[in-house]
């Protein structure tokens, strides 16, 4: 096991390695230069040059490229164009917000998915069934960031149950309790896309799983049925159920910016839009690396996931 | 003649339909026969003839569509098609043991082969799961696996085809049940490793006492192994004798005809007679006799009436219209 | 003397048709959610492409006399936004954009995937280890994510919208193409038609295309629903068309602000954004079906 963890964690360098190129790439895909950015038009063309020489654009991309791998390695992210504040100190507490909104919504979908999918399985072809996958096709076309606002127009506007947006109230002490209010209407309309996938693949993978032979042999043994469906069902659909649950973090961790703001949830998301909007560079790079690189993380988790469980993967 | 306390599985007039009344096929059609302690019944067919389907209509182990319609399947005076699941799941393993067809598939990849023998015993016996492990080790050694102690814990994929065969008979047998069904059990396997795995079923049944049903369409394997035979076609029971007056004495044309397709092996100047024709589509099944159409005596009445299994003489049983007019001129 | 059957006098004035293709369409016909979708969305293009017929206004007509109206006023069956402009032409005239986000992108990306695929697939060696490398680096980013990025970086418009999305579908197609290359590649009748001395190109085109080209098909169509989301999510974040021009995305970020007001700026665009996005669901299961040897009757 400790071999195939190592092994599965050196084959992500080069794919890091790659992502970092990318994310440095991408900011030579914007029109105009930082210099022209950061001093305005009116400036002369000399300044610039001078801030391009101090910043060490000048220099042809390779080394470029060398030199900002080497400061990110060594935990330098630079400081951010719009506020200056050092892109790390900015960075983090988005993270762990975004993080709160992630696995809230994860954790919902899941239970939602999980519990749905298994009771269709087992009821194929009812009406149960066919109603429910009816509303799972529904829930995963619907636009995220429209489905979030029908949400706020529903429930905060309409029945005033729950706040608009934000992830605290500005007037009152924070607490857990309204930390859970502001969290539902965003948890919840992050949640719907993946609960959909997830009800979906769980329900077909419990399916194809009912049908191999070993379950008929397993019955022709006179196990009892709760221990049927744990070992010889549920057991064999959990590597295709995992590998869906992992994907939909990283749908998650790519999703929740048109969630963050929608709701105004102070997150990593949202960060990634202003940088965006305010071409922001540092704190653009960082935050999609940090997306990517824990994207990649969750993947990994899953691949080791699924080995515990499948013997023959391990061993490959 | 059968002492009645000699019979362990008595099947009476066994009905099994795959679909709807309207639209559906019959595919096990009014199927009867009994099972004696420590003797091998042979049920011989090609594919498609309702045998495998007669063996899960017993053990219950039909999905949907497939449902038992008719029929009555006594296992010690109590009739399995009168029971729940729950006590159906009783019933299975413990008072008879099913081997299949194909070992590849027949396994969970996922557990080691120990706990897959394990989990019989701990759910029929109260041993807790170490003895239940000690005695998988046991039975494991039973049926020839050397070096059972280390094994028990691989998985199945560390197995070859003969082995896993070897792994799923042992638990089939793990709670020394009075029947062991047997679908086609070497029909996947190696030539070479065949007759080991038939000459294990013979062992352990022989040491168990118990019934053996041994399902297949290998007449090599009925002769080797039966001691009474019972021969399908298209969802009825066609033959039913004992395997020395089956393979001499064979009464009804198909079962003249099966045999004549093994016959010519071993005399390379004859030639390979096949059977004309197919199995009838059992949609539609023809009127009269179902061997009708390929059948090389047939006749005018046996196209318009449907021979019934009848006893042509001690211990021989024969569904033939042509059968009963002999045994009736003398 | 031969058989006179054996003996042509004309060659066929026709090539003989498969007769699988006429029974693969009858069993789509069979499948009436499928057909319903594919009418719908029939429709939804006719009429964003002939919008100018359909509307008694355009979409950029604003009238301050005529705000805020809402749906079911005369003359302006779906309301008016909170510049006056009428809803059914936004929706209309929008149409065109949203769609050709969602439709163009996918086609240019299966083409280029399935390319990319074949090649990867069926070489293998050197070719295919590049070329998953590079799509490894590319998924290693959420899908969704990437497209933002991508667009973000670029100056918006349709266009950076179009090529952010191509560019993050082109790999997803690609690993499809691939595997499903690498099936066929295996069967033996590929064998053989190499042993008969078929070139490798040959090959790839005459045997393993065509049977690569249903999955991809099916998956094509899936997607085109959910990169219609994913468009009018880079619209709605401002990234593609700007203001005033109509798109079902931009409208909804146009409407948030008068959600109070007048909600139904924000709910119809969305509501065809749902509807559009499941009939290609619809469709693309359709096709799958349809495309399933087994589905073929006698």
């Amino acid at each position: 096991m400790g071999s195939f963890i190592a092994r599965r964690l050196l084959s992500i360098v080069p794919v890091i390695f790659g992502v970092s190129v990318v994310i440095f790439l991408l900011v030579q895909l914007t029109p105009g230069d930082s210099a022209t950015a950061l001093l305005g038009p009116q400036a002369t063309e000399e300044a610039k040059q001078e801030l391009r020489q101090a910043l060490g654009l000048d220099r042809p991309l390779p080394v470029q490229y060398g030199a900002w791998l080497k400061r990110t390695l060594s935990g330098d992210f630079g400081t951010s164009i719009a506020t200056q504040i050092p892109v790390t100190d900015l960075v983090l507490p988005r993270f762990v917000n975004t993080l709160i909104l992630t696995s809230s919504a994860l954790l919902l979908a899941m239970i939602i998915g999980y519990s749905i999918g298994l009771f269709a399985a087992l009821r194929a072809h009812s009406a149960f069934d066919r109603s429910t996958m009816s509303l799972s096709l529904l829930a995963g076309s619907a636009p995220e960031f429209w489905l979030g606002l029908m949400l706020v127009l529903l429930f905060a506007i309409k029945l005033k149950w729950l706040p608009v947006s934000g992830m605290e109230d500005m007037a009152g002490d924070g607490g857990l309790l309204d930390l859970l209010k502001h969290l539902i209407l965003p948890a919840v309309t992050a949640a719907l896309g993946p609960a959909a996938i997830i009800t979906r693949i769980v329900r077909a993978s419990l399916i194809d799983t009912l049908r191999r032979p070993h379950v008929r042999v397993a019955r022709a043994k006179g196990i009892k049925r709760a221990s049927l469906l744990r070992r010889h069902v549920i057991l064999n659909a959990l590597p295709s159920i995992t590998t869906i649950t992992g994907l939909q973090l990283g749908y998650l961790m790519g999703g929740t910016l048109l969630t963050e703001v929608v709701f105004a949830w102070p997150g990593l998301g949202s960060l990634l839009y202003d940088s965006i909007t305010a071409r922001d560079i540092p704190v653009l790079q960082a935050t999609t690396l940090l997306i990517a690189f824990t994207f990649v993380i969750a993947n990994i988790v899953v691949d080791v996931i699924n080995a515990m469980l499948d013997p023959r993967l391990r061993e490959a | 003649m059968t002492d009645g306390s000699d019979i362990t599985l008595e099947v009476k007039n066994l009905t099994t339909r795959f679909g709807s009344a309207k639209t559906g096929v019959t595919v096990v059609d009014g199927v009867s026969f009994s099972l004696k302690r420590g003797r091998t019944t042979a049920l011989v067919g090609e594919s498609g003839c309702g045998k495998s389907a007669t063996a899960l209509s017993v053990m219950q182990l039909l999905e949907p569509p497939g449902e038992v319609i008719a029929g009555e399947v006594r296992l010690g005076g109590v009739d399995l098609m009168r029971l729940g699941d729950a006590e159906m799941a009783e019933v299975r393993g413990r008072r008879i043991g099913m081997v299949f067809q194909d070992p590849m598939t027949s396994l969970n990849p996922l557990l080691p082969i120990g706990d897959q023998i394990a989990e019989t015993l701990t759910a029929h016996t109260d041993l807790s799961r170490h003895e239940a492990k000690q005695r998988a080790v046991d039975l494991l050694t039973r049926v020839g696996v050397a070096d059972a102690g280390r094994r028990v814990h691989d998985y199945p994929h560390h197995f070859s085809g003969g082995m896993r065969q070897r792994v799923l008979i042992a638990a089939a047998i793990s709670c020394s049940p009075e029947i062991i069904i047997a679908d086609e059990p070497t029909t996947a396997l190696d030539v070479t490793v065949q007759a080991k795995i038939l000459r294990l079923l013979y062992d352990l049944q022989q040491a168990m006492h118990a019934s053996l049903l041994l399902i297949t369409h290998d007449l090599g394997v009925v002769a080797a192994m039966a001691d009474e035979v019972i021969v399908m076609y298209a969802g009825r029971i066609v033959e039913r004798a004992d395997v020395d007056t089956l393979f001499h004495r064979p009464r009804h044309p198909y079962t003249k005809a099966l045999l004549a397709c093994v016959e010519g092996i071993s005399d390379r100047a004859a030639a390979l007679e096949p059977i004309q024709g197919m199995a009838p589509d059992l949609k539609d099944p023809p009127p009269g006799c179902r061997f009708a159409p390929r059948c090389p005596s047939v006749r005018d009445v046996c196209r318009r009436q449907d021979p019934r299994l009848a006893p042509y003489s001690a211990r021989h049983d024969v569904a033939c219209l042509l059968v009963g007019e002999e045994a009736a001129n003398g | 003397m031969t058989s006179p059957a054996l003996e042509q006098t004309e060659p066929l004035s026709r090539p003989l048709r498969s007769p699988r293709r006429f029974w693969r369409i009858k069993a789509f016909l069979r499948n009436w959610t499928a057909v319903t979708a594919a009418a719908f969305l029939l429709v939804v293009l006719l009429a964003s492409v002939f919008a100018p017929f359909l509307s008694a206004h355009g979409p950029y007509d604003a009238d301050n006399l005529s705000r805020y109206v809402p749906i079911g006023t005369e003359g302006y069956l779906l309301g008016t936004d909170q510049q006056g402009r009428d809803m059914v032409a936004r929706l209309l005239y929008g149409g065109r954009i949203s769609l050709l986000v969602g439709i163009l992108p996918t086609l240019t990306a299966s083409a280029i995937g399935l390319a990319l695929g074949l090649l990867a697939g069926y070489t293998r060696g050197l070719a295919d280890h590049v070329i998953m490398r590079c799509l490894d680096v590319v998924f290693a980013f959420p899908m969704v994510l990437l497209a933002i990025a991508i667009a973000g970086a670029m100056q918006p418009g349709v266009t950076t919208e179009i090529i952010s999305i191509t560019v993050i579908l082109i790999p997803y197609f690609a690993r499809l193409a691939r595997t499903a290359t690498q099936d066929i590649a295996a069967m033996p009748y590929i064998e053989a038609a190499r042993a008969a001395g078929g070139s490798p190109a040959d090959i790839m085109l005459r045997y393993v295309l065509p049977n690569v080209f249903s999955p991809v098909i099916v998956y094509a169509t899936t997607l085109m629903g959910l990169m219609i989301v994913v468009g009018s999510g880079l619209s709605f974040l401002g990234l593609g068309v700007q203001p005033p021009t109509a798109d079902w995305g931009a409208m909804v970020a146009e409407g948030r602000v008068v959600l109070r007001r007048a909600p139904h700026v924000t709910v119809l665009p969305g509501i065809l954004i749902l509807a559009v996005s499941l009939a290609f669901n619809f469709l693309g299961d359709g096709i799958r079906d349809a495309l399933d040897p087994r589905s073929i009757r006698r």
